[in-house]
């Protein structure tokens, strides 16, 4: 099975997984695999950390798309999104008038969550997803998810951003009237008393004036996370697992797959990265070498033997679990892959029997 | 010791590793000395409630009203601060539940990079936004506590290009927070098995054993290399090495192996 099969017919792919099982390069490394196919491909990555910069082999990358020049029929384009900068597009793209614009975007609250939380990086990919997949300016989009341990905290970033903001709850409670914080007015005391003890009066009225500025923007905000949730459990998406054959990992991505299916998104497949894999043979013979040498050859070939037969159980494990579904080996490859070079490599894998120009370039030029 | 194991992610690998699974929001001894807690933001940010306020009635009514559910599912942040807050409680002399016992150690199984740092950085952040008031007060006293001596930071790289770059980005944006990280564990490092003429001397010989010495011995090379640079990058930090381990699974025998290590590395 090769990825440009899985990806056959598909706008969006979703790699998602564990921490430390190669998921930013094998992004990079589908998104390349199918730029030489001949489509225009950008991949996206939120982490802060320059991986996806690094395995394609720039220094770094920035929050415009910035394309990478390859011999090759399609185009690759790769992006590093900036929760911040992302943030205040979107803010300006929501927000009804310049006024409304410039007080969110000059809020204390607003400033200090958009560029200093991690979970609003989660959201930020989902709508700059969103966004590049309306423009329609590419054929395949190919995004490297965070490697956050709750991995899928992502697929629901936007409904939880939306519900925050479109507090119908606290509008009652915080929205300022002519007489100051409604609440104080309404007198709703006990509640507000508690909450007060908790936050201080400032902070409630900072989150007073927060709420109050972004209102007006939460019908845009719900309509957008619906529209992204439509487009994650699209046919034209799909998400691939990436794992590495280790034990624990394959425990992870089999409770991905569930969580994926759960929330009916489209599962494509399975991707193992950095298998040992098993020699059919034994050791050769080894006499014609220096004794000692030959123990250590032999030593190092049955560690290496133990783990390759450890690697092939939990692979089977998982093969077992996902059922028909694809699943495709990379090999332990020799070098570590850290440039387009080493990409090529890994590539003879993910595309393995599946020509160069297997998929036909849409539009070409 | 009195130590205690602080999970973050509803794995519980170590509880697993010890033979316990399942201690959830427990503070749990498994071990002489040893306890396991798993920290979830239910029940995290339910007790965060309890302790602001007077009275039990009070916080659960807090706590159940629509409003209060709503604000802080969805807030930004607000996990990673009642997280790093509830770590921080278990850290303390006077605990703040009755019963509670005090530990004199907390090992914090963080998440990776960027999401750790975003949890180390929840206190100065919430501070910030709340300027005065309880929450400022306590998210303060919580970050002074991250960036005093008495909060260690230690990193885990793989000895690999990418690992070792995302090391050296975290000790850059670590430090404006609370100054150099305390320790870097290099893990995962491949035997010097071969030398270079005992490579040299393979050439002609074919086969898998052969093939696999080879391949080992390069990797052996590239980590070497990956090690001197990061090395270079934390040049103030101590470095402790972790060997490669062959077998199969890490069991609690391998565990306490890579202890013995770490203990010597770092005595």
């Amino acid at each position: 099975m090769s990825v440009a099969s899985i990806l056959e017919g598909k706008e969006i792919c979703i790699c998602a997984g564990a921490g430390g099982v190669g998921k930013t390069t094998t992004s990079a490394a589908i998104a390349v695999g199918m730029a030489r196919r001949g489509l225009k491909v950008a991949v996206l990555t939120i982490d802060p950390a320059r991986r996806l910069a690094n395995s394609l082999g720039l220094p770094e990358l920035g929050n415009e798309e910035r394309r990478i020049e390859l011999d090759s029929p399609g185009e690759l384009w790769a992006m590093m999104l900036d929760a911040k900068s992302t943030f205040d597009e979107i803010v300006e793209k929501h927000a009804p008038d310049a006024a409304t614009r410039d007080a969110v975007l000059s809020n204390r609250i607003y400033k200090e969550l958009s560029t200093a939380v991690a979970g609003s990086q989660e959201y930020m990919a989902m709508e700059k997803l969103h966004e590049l997949h309306a423009e329609g300016r590419y054929d395949l989009l190919v995004l490297d998810t965070p490697p956050s341990r709750n991995a899928l905290d992502f697929l629901d970033a936007p409904d939880r951003l939306a519900r925050f903001i479109d507090s119908r709850a606290l509008h009652f409670f915080l929205a300022p009237s002519r007489t100051g914080l409604k609440i104080f007015s309404r007198g709703t005391g006990l509640l507000f008393s508690i909450l007060k003890r908790v936050t201080g009066v400032d902070l409630l009225q900072d989150l007073s004036d927060f709420f109050a500025s972004f209102g007006d923007m939460a019908q845009g905000f719900r309509e957008r996370a619906q529209a992204v949730k439509g487009l994650l459990a699209d046919e034209r998406t799909t998400f691939l697992l990436v794992t590495s054959p280790a034990h624990e990992a394959v425990e992870e991505a089999k409770f991905f797959r569930d969580k994926i299916e759960e929330a009916g998104m489209p599962f494509g497949g399975v991707i193992v990265n950095r298998m040992h894999v098993e020699e059919p043979d034994g050791p050769e013979d080894l006499t014609s070498l220096d004794p000692d040498l030959a123990e250590k050859v032999a030593r190092n070939f049955d560690d290496f033997h133990a783990l390759a037969q450890r690697d092939r159980h939990n692979v089977d494990e998982l093969t077992a679990d996902i059922g028909d579904r694809p699943l495709i080996i990379v090999p332990y490859l020799d070098e570590d892959i850290h440039d387009l070079e080493g990409i090529g490599a890994i590539n003879d894998h993910l595309f393995a029997g599946s020509g160069a120009t297997a998929v036909p370039a849409e539009g070409a030029g | 010791m009195r130590t205690i194991v602080c999970e973050v992610a509803h794995q519980e690998r170590f509880s697993r590793l010890m033979g316990r699974e399942g201690v959830g929001y427990e503070e749990t001894e498994i071990a002489e000395n040893l306890s396991a807690i798993s920290l979830d933001q239910q029940h995290t940010l339910e007790e965060w409630v309890t302790y602001q306020l007077p009275s039990k009635r009070l916080a659960g009514l807090l706590y159940r009203s629509g409003i209060f559910q709503h604000l802080t599912s969805a807030a930004p942040g607000i996990k990673e601060l009642v997280t790093i807050g509830k770590i921080w409680e278990l850290s303390q002399l006077h605990r703040k539940s009755k019963d509670a016992r005090p530990y004199d150690f907390v090992v914090v199984d963080s998440p990776a990079t960027g999401h750790g740092l975003g949890m180390l950085r929840a206190p100065r952040t919430f501070a910030d936004i709340a300027r005065v008031g309880p929450i400022r007060h306590q998210a303060e006293r919580i970050h002074d506590f991250i960036a005093s001596e008495k909060t260690g930071v230690l990193a885990v790289a793989l000895p690999e290009e990418m690992p070792v770059n995302e090391t050296l980005e975290y000790q850059e944006e670590l430090a404006p927070l609370r100054g150099d990280l305390d320790v870097v564990v290099v893990n995962g490092l491949y035997p010097h098995r071969f030398t270079d003429e005992e490579i040299a001397s393979l050439n002609g010989h074919a086969g898998p054993a052969v093939g696999a010495a080879v391949t080992e011995h390069r990797r052996y090379r590239s980590q070497l290399e990956e090690l001197e640079r990061l090395k270079g990058g934390v040049e103030n930090v101590p470095l402790a090495l972790l060997p490669f381990l062959f077998a199969p699974e890490l069991g609690l025998s391998e565990v306490s192996e890579l202890s013995g290590v770490l203990e010597e590395q770092l005595a």
